[in-house]
């Protein structure tokens, strides 16, 4: 059996304890092995619809959450996501997230990709240096780095840095990908580079990807979806999303008219 | 004219005023220097493999202060033993886990009056619960359990201040890769806070190894003629043996009183030196 | 493996939080055996007899008052000196000197915190008496003020370092609006930076308050230790006994269980109380730390 979504959210609901609604009745699925872009003015609640994926909200000053996130897998068979029962350290491997400041880990480059393997418990070298070469390869960093992964990680360069944040999520064969503007800090160069990654990454993985403008939304999405204040305004295939808008608020946040 | 005059005056206030700073902050400084300088100058004559390594003899009046010096090194360490995991864990748990309500609230204000009660209402206590009501008598383990108390409060605030200056974004990270918080608190936090941790317990125990009236009534003896052979002895001490000889002894050689004075600034700066030393490389090599 | 991985998280939870709580157990468990053993004097002396101004325990005269009087004085001489002298310093780090010499400088004032008490008040004794008693041409030189200007050097390190602090943490934006307002930097120390620090200074003051009444060591060392009551001005060069040096020198001597003992631990009360009293006033002005709302990473 193949699935056609990977994750089903609806009616979603969360609000943070200084009583900030920020997600309002959120009903949508992420289709499987594609890039759906999430996008809209700030605040909008795009970062926060991304953490409910992988239960980081956790960490945040969240008082509720209701509605329904289901996270499918191949065969067919889903897992309740807001389950407070949850093992989330195994949701948080299957849904890895890649975040808008290249945060790495004080080590060296091979200790940033392990370090989510070694927690999991995997302890053969092969497997662990095999994942680090694949990594590195979908996040087209290996070339740069293959003779200096025992270099701390810091002194890579800001672009260097942030796909090794992405082949740091992708070392743990995560089914989805969660990027929240990964690009924002990043050269058109390392720009390209990343977005290029993505186009193939999605042959294998599912990825959620906040960008970082309109037009970076326009060229990754192949499905796409409007937030405004906590909202889902609409959701529609990218092509036709950014062509031929059905609200008005969207066709004005695209044409650059507010936001 | 008259306003340029008024802009001389206030210069001169503030060049007069700047010169007055200075030289207080000399008269606050210099005694410290002095007495530094005072104390090498008078006690390093006194030093000699005999003075460090022999027995005190002659009603103390001659020998050494060996005993003294095993003495005070054997209450710091199982000092140090019994207060790092209590006070580190006692830390990891305010940085870490505890949640900002009432109960956190008062533990705060608990390490805050641990900090202030005065060391010999600690000597009090030690006599009190150590000594008497758990029966270890005056002893080299009751006297640690107190300087182990007194030096809770100053580890967990170092310790806690090593642990904030991590980061939070490790954190997350760390969390996002499907680490629990423990396996992050102990393969990302504590491993970058380790050298604040270590600077604040050598801080800590730099205090308990200098303090005499915590172990007044709990471990210390005037002399021993041998050496401690286990816990539950009781024994000399250096700050307590220089108490001794400076007033309880006539007829002293100053020699001798300025060479243990020597011996226990050495023990207790040098501990201070290591922890400076310490906090620079860290500093130094830090990525963040 | 689920529940493999879980037990151990929750045991290492449950006993991190547990030495978190530690804290208050040691407070209490102190407070307890002061109480235990102090609380029986109440059976055994009247209450009024501690207000007497004889403190002479063989006969059974167990007036607090020469004790507490002691106590204060020394503290109040060694405040009037660490105060001014404290702050001052502090103010020329913080906003005069060199950030070299400020590198050498606060860690010098700290290393004074560091020494072992028992040091001081051994100088205190062999050195500043002698001076002292030459100079004022005094009977003895072991006297409050001897105590007092000891004390203040042990007052000294927490005053200015903590005053140091509180002024660093004043915005640079406040001395830059006076500055641009025409004020001189002198000015701006007096009018902006000092009283914008207001709160830090006075924790740092309250904490050397603490620090000088809970001394042990020097005041039992220089003061003389003759529990007298005040005499006018030559209060401050007469010899004194605090209520901690009492402690410290009659402790060893008496019998556990005794009405003596029992006072004793009655005293370790009366200090205990305004220790607690200082350091949670001192508390309340304390800037208070940041609240960590970094918002996760987004
Ligand atoms: N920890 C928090 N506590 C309280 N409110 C929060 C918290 N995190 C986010 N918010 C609020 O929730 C709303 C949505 O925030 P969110 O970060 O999800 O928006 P966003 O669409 O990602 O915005 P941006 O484009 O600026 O990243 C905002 O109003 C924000 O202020
Ligand atoms: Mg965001």
């Amino acid at each position: 059996m193949t699935i056609t979504n990977k994750i089903v959210t609806e009616n979603l609901v969360l609000q943070y304890s200084d009583g900030t609604e920020s997600l309002k009745d959120i009903s949508m699925n992420i289709p499987v092995n594609s890039i759906s872009v999430i996008f809209g003015p700030a605040g909008g609640g795009k970062s926060t619809y991304l953490r409910v994926l992988n239960r980081l909200n956790d960490l945040a000053n969240v008082t509720t959450v209701s509605g329904k996130a289901h996270l499918y897998s191949e065969s067919g068979d889903f897992i309740d996501i807001l389950d407070p029962n949850l093992d989330v350290t195994a949701l948080r491997r299957r849904v890895g997230m890649v975040f808008a400041r290249p945060v790495v880990l004080p080590m060296s480059i091979r200790e940033n990709l392990t370090y989510g393997l070694e927690i999991a418990g995997v302890r053969k070298r092969s497997l662990l240096h095999e994942a680090i070469e694949r990594s590195l390869n979908q996040a087209a960093l290996w070339e740069e780095v293959q003779d200096r992964l025992d270099d701390p990680a810091m002194e890579l360069s800001g672009g260097q840095q942030q796909r090794l944040c992405i082949a740091r999520s992708l070392a743990l064969e995560p089914e989805v990908l969660l990027l929240d503007e990964p690009t924002s800090g990043l050269d058109p160069i390392s720009t390209g580079k990343v977005e290029a990654s993505l186009q193939e990454l999605k042959k294998n993985y599912t990825i959620v990807l906040v960008p970082h403008s309109v037009q970076q939304a326009a060229r990754a999405a192949d499905y796409a979806a409007f937030f405004l204040q906590g909202k889902l305004i609409e959701y529609a295939p990218g092509n036709e999303m950014f062509t031929t808008p059905q609200v008005q608020q969207t066709a004005d946040y695209i044409e650059g008219r507010f936001g | 004219m008259k306003s340029r005059s008024s802009a001389q005056r206030r210069n001169l206030t503030q060049q007069i005023g700047f010169i007055f700073l200075r030289l207080v902050a000399i008269i606050a400084v210099l005694p410290i220097i002095a007495i530094i300088v005072f104390i090498i100058y008078q006690g390093a004559p006194a030093i000699s493999l005999e003075f460090i390594f022999g027995f005190p003899s002659d009603g103390m009046r001659s020998g050494g202060i060996w005993p003294a010096i095993v003495g005070t090194f054997f209450l710091t360490l199982i000092c140090a033993l019994v207060v790092s995991p209590l006070g580190i864990g006692a830390a990891i748990y305010l940085a870490e886990y505890a949640p900002d309500n009432r109960w956190t609230q008062s533990i705060r204000i608990a390490i805050i009056n641990l900090a202030g009660i005065p060391s010999v209402v600690y000597g009090l206590f030690g006599l009190g619960l150590f000594v008497i009501f758990l029966n270890f008598g005056i002893s080299i383990l009751a006297g640690s359990l107190t300087l182990a108390i007194m030096t809770l409060p100053v580890i967990i605030t170092t310790t806690e201040e090593a642990l904030r200056a991590v980061p939070q974004s490790f954190r997350v990270v760390s969390r996002s890769v499907g680490a629990t918080q423990w396996q992050t608190v102990r393969r990302i936090v504590l491993p970058q806070a380790l050298p604040g941790i270590l600077t604040g317990v050598i801080l800590g125990l730099e205090r308990a190894a200098g303090e005499t009236a915590p172990i007044l009534f709990t471990a210390a003896v005037f002399f021993l003629p041998r050496l401690p052979s286990s816990p539950m002895d009781p024994t000399m001490a250096l700050p307590y043996h220089l108490y001794v000889i400076s007033t309880q002894v006539p007829g002293m050689s100053p020699q001798i009183q300025y060479g243990t004075a020597l011996v226990l600034l050495v023990f207790v700066l040098g501990m201070n030196l290591i922890a400076t030393i310490i906090r620079s490389r860290a500093r130094a090599r830090r990525q963040w | 493996m689920r529940i493999s991985r879980i037990k151990p998280e929750s045991f290492i939870t449950w006993l991190i939080k547990f030495t978190g709580y530690s804290a208050i157990i040691f407070v209490f468990l102190i407070f307890y055996f002061l109480l235990s053993e102090g609380i029986p004097v109440f059976g055994e002396v009247p209450f009024k007899d501690f207000f007497q101004v004889r403190w002479y325990p063989i006969e059974a005269y167990f007036g607090l008052l020469p004790l507490l009087v002691g106590s204060l004085i020394v503290t109040i001489g060694a405040l009037i000196i660490a105060v001014p002298l404290g702050l001052l310093t502090a103010i020329y780090i913080a906003e005069v000197a060199s950030p070299r010499t400020k590198e050498i400088l606060k860690p010098l004032v700290e290393l004074l915190g560091g020494f072992p008490s028992v040091v001081l008040g051994f100088l205190g004794l062999l050195i500043l008496s002698q001076y002292l008693r030459e100079i004022l041409a005094l009977p003895t030189g072991l006297s409050a003020l001897t105590g007092s200007l000891i004390l203040a050097g042990i007052a000294l390190p927490a005053i200015v370092s903590i005053s140091e602090d509180a002024l660093d943490t004043v915005p640079r934006s406040y001395r830059d609006a006076s500055l641009a307002l025409g004020a001189t930097e002198w000015q701006t120390i007096w009018w902006v930076t000092l009283p914008a620090a207001k709160s830090g200074v006075l924790t740092a003051i309250m904490l050397g308050i603490g620090r000088a009444i809970g001394e042990t060591m020097v005041v039992l060392m220089v003061t003389g230790n003759a529990p007298m009551m005040p005499q006018g001005l030559a209060t401050f060069v007469n010899p004194t006994r605090t209520m901690t040096a009492t402690i410290a020198a009659e402790m060893g001597e008496v019998a556990n269980g005794s009405t003596h003992y029992h006072v004793l631990f009655f005293i370790g009360i009366v200090l205990f109380v305004i220790a607690l009293i200082v350091n949670v006033s001192a508390s309340t002005f304390v800037f208070r730390r940041k609240k960590r709302s970094e918002r996760i990473l987004s």
